[in-house]
């Protein structure tokens, strides 16, 4: 398999805080691909810099062959790389079929073809029958899986998504990793995801990358890395393992 | 087109939209001389709010500096007027792309720099300022002095050089008003008018869906400056002179933003149902005074701050979103 997402060596630095230091991965088309670790482990700055929002101080990041580090984030998404944020930002006063529509207009002219689009991936998220609601009414996981459908409504290659299981009920999880399954396996999307929940990352990715003040840990498949002892001594302490 | 306009929207509401056409339409049949020039401020400020909308209700870019484009549209064609003789209708040519053109230069300069929220309203505030200044000391605009048309007693109306009686210039921004309003509804159900909206509510969402802020705010601003140009070019036409100090005053941008923020910032009535509501009420006031004798210099200014008062405390979207709720329509941005 060919990689989606190379990224190679980023480091960023904040001040005089290191918050990635040279991490390298390369995420294969069609991956589900986790990167776990403490917080402030920086996971959310990796995304970032992934998604545009921050130029790498060294390193590249590349998408389908081709440099994308220090890109805006606009030009990111419009060559296929969706995502979510940590702290859900929908459009607060547009409707839930709205928020959808902003996301399918990238790659449609018209309202009409991405209502269509919307309704689409309102009905595979399960919000189709809240599409009137204003996205500031929805509950947390509601609002959570808003986030993925208007990122999915953008027809991205590579789905980046940060903590979306966080602060929901078990149920909700699992809701969501079904969908994110169903999603991988039936339109072959590849999934960059940031988790704590560990339940979540063990159904769900094929590999896990783990960091740790910035450093990648370790990597590889779920079941080497929970064995790690590294990761077992930062990260996920003695008896999340048993 | 026009099924796709009206699309979505219940019949009732069509029915009560057509009442109030017929009756704008045929107003100046009944209307007394004064009450017509009462119109004509109202459909002026209500097509004004419409423009200022765009930005601010749509694209979420506070400007209160607006009076710039005003000023901007107003000058250029009367003294095209005054020096060459040129129409208004052919002098707008030169006035609306100029507005344009300082709207994209502050637009240019705020959003490269992104520079937005409180600091974007100063920026604007500061170039009409800087107009206003500058328009003293212009020779060609007649500087402190003033720009006079010149005026004389005309026999029928003449729509081509807008000279005439004040029927004409209500007719013009009743036409002017339609159209603004049925340009902003085509705006706003499409791809552009979902980008704005994404853009006002959080910018970096909006960056994260693929949305180009830079050139979707630039072209908002610019839509809107041109749009705003046209109505200095009627003031320009239907008031005769032009002063620096009043077409640029800051007032007169407070003055284009009340209607929108009273009727209903971001939707397609709010502006010009505000503007009948404070112009009208305004009106009002100041002739149950003068007919009561009273001559209280600056009731209208206090009215306004208590209308605005009660708008923020009581209605803070609007009247409009109060008012599409109580006939039933599902009022979202209509």
């Amino acid at each position: 398999m060919s990689a989606l997402l190379k990224v190679d060596g980023v480091s960023k630095r904040f001040r005089g805080l290191i918050a990635v230091d040279r991490v390298s991965f390369q995420v294969p088309q069609g991956a589900i691909f986790a990167v776990i670790g403490p917080n402030g482990a920086g996971k959310t700055t990796l995304f970032n810099m992934i998604a545009g929002n921050f130029a790498p101080d060294n390193g590249t990041v590349s998408f389908a062959g081709e440099r994308i580090d220090g890109l805006p984030p606009d030009q990111i998404c419009r060559r296929g790389v969706g995502r979510t944020f940590q702290i859900v930002r929908p459009f607060p006063m547009l409707s839930v079929e709205e928020n959808v529509i902003v996301g399918a207009l990238l790659h449609r002219h018209h309202a009409r073809d991405a209502r269509v689009r919307a309704h689409e991936v309102l009905r595979r998220l399960d919000l189709y029958d809240k599409r009137t609601q204003r996205a500031s009414a929805l509950t947390l996981p509601d609002r959570k899986r808003l986030e993925v459908a208007r990122a999915l409504a953008t027809d991205p290659k590579l789905l980046l998504l940060d903590e979306v299981m966080a602060g929901l009920r078990p149920t909700e999880t699992d809701r969501i990793v079904a969908i994110l399954k169903e999603l991988n396996s039936e339109t072959g999307l590849t999934v960059l995801l940031i988790e704590h929940v560990m339940r979540a990352v063990m159904a769900l990715a094929s590999r896990i990358l783990v960091l740790h003040h910035g450093a990648a840990i370790a990597e590889g498949a779920p079941e080497e890395v929970v064995r790690n002892p590294a990761v077992i001594h930062s990260y996920l302490g003695a008896e999340d393992v048993a | 087109m026009m099924a796709r306009l009206i699309d979505g929207v219940p019949r009732r509401v069509l029915i009560l939209l057509g009442i109030v056409v017929a009756a704008l339409v045929l107003a100046p049949l009944v209307a007394s001389d004064y009450l017509l020039t009462v119109l004509i401020v109202i459909l002026y400020f209500a097509y004004l709010g419409q423009a200022w909308n765009i930005m601010m209700g749509f694209a979420g870019q506070l400007s209160l500096g607006h009076t710039l484009y005003v000023g901007l549209g107003a000058y250029a064609a009367a003294a095209l007027y005054v020096h060459y003789g040129i129409g208004p209708w052919i002098g707008m040519l030169a006035g609306i792309p100029i507005a344009g053109i300082a709207g994209a230069f502050i637009g240019y300069l705020a959003f490269r720099f992104r520079v937005g929220g409180v600091y974007f309203a100063i920026l604007t505030i500061g170039f009409a300022e800087f107009a206003r200044v500058g328009f003293d000391h212009l020779e060609w605009t007649r500087g402190t002095g003033g720009l006079f048309l010149p005026v004389a007693q005309y026999a029928h109306n003449d729509l081509w050089h807008l000279r005439g009686h004040p029927v004409m210039f209500y007719y013009v921004l009743l036409a002017a008003v339609a159209l603004a309003f049925v340009g902003c509804r085509v705006l706003l159900q499409s791809r552009i008018g979902y980008f704005w909206l994404a853009i006002r509510e959080d910018e970096e969402a909006a960056r994260s869906v693929g949305i180009d802020t830079f050139r979707y705010k630039m072209v908002a601003v610019v839509i809107s400056a041109a749009m705003t140009s046209f109505a200095g070019v009627i003031f320009a036409f239907y008031y005769n002179n032009l002063f620096p100090d009043q077409v640029f005053h800051i007032s007169r941008s407070i003055e284009i933003i009340l209607g929108p923020i009273v009727g209903g910032i971001g939707t397609l009535f709010g502006p010009i149902l505000g503007a009948f509501v404070l112009t009208g009420l305004a009106e009002t006031l100041t002739s149950a005074l003068n007919a009561l004798g009273v001559d209280l210099p600056g009731a209208k200014q206090v009215f306004y701050g208590v209308c605005l008062l009660l708008v923020i405390v009581a209605m803070p979207d609007g009247i409009w979103p109060w008012l599409a709720r109580y006939i039933g329509l599902k009022g979202d941005r209509s």
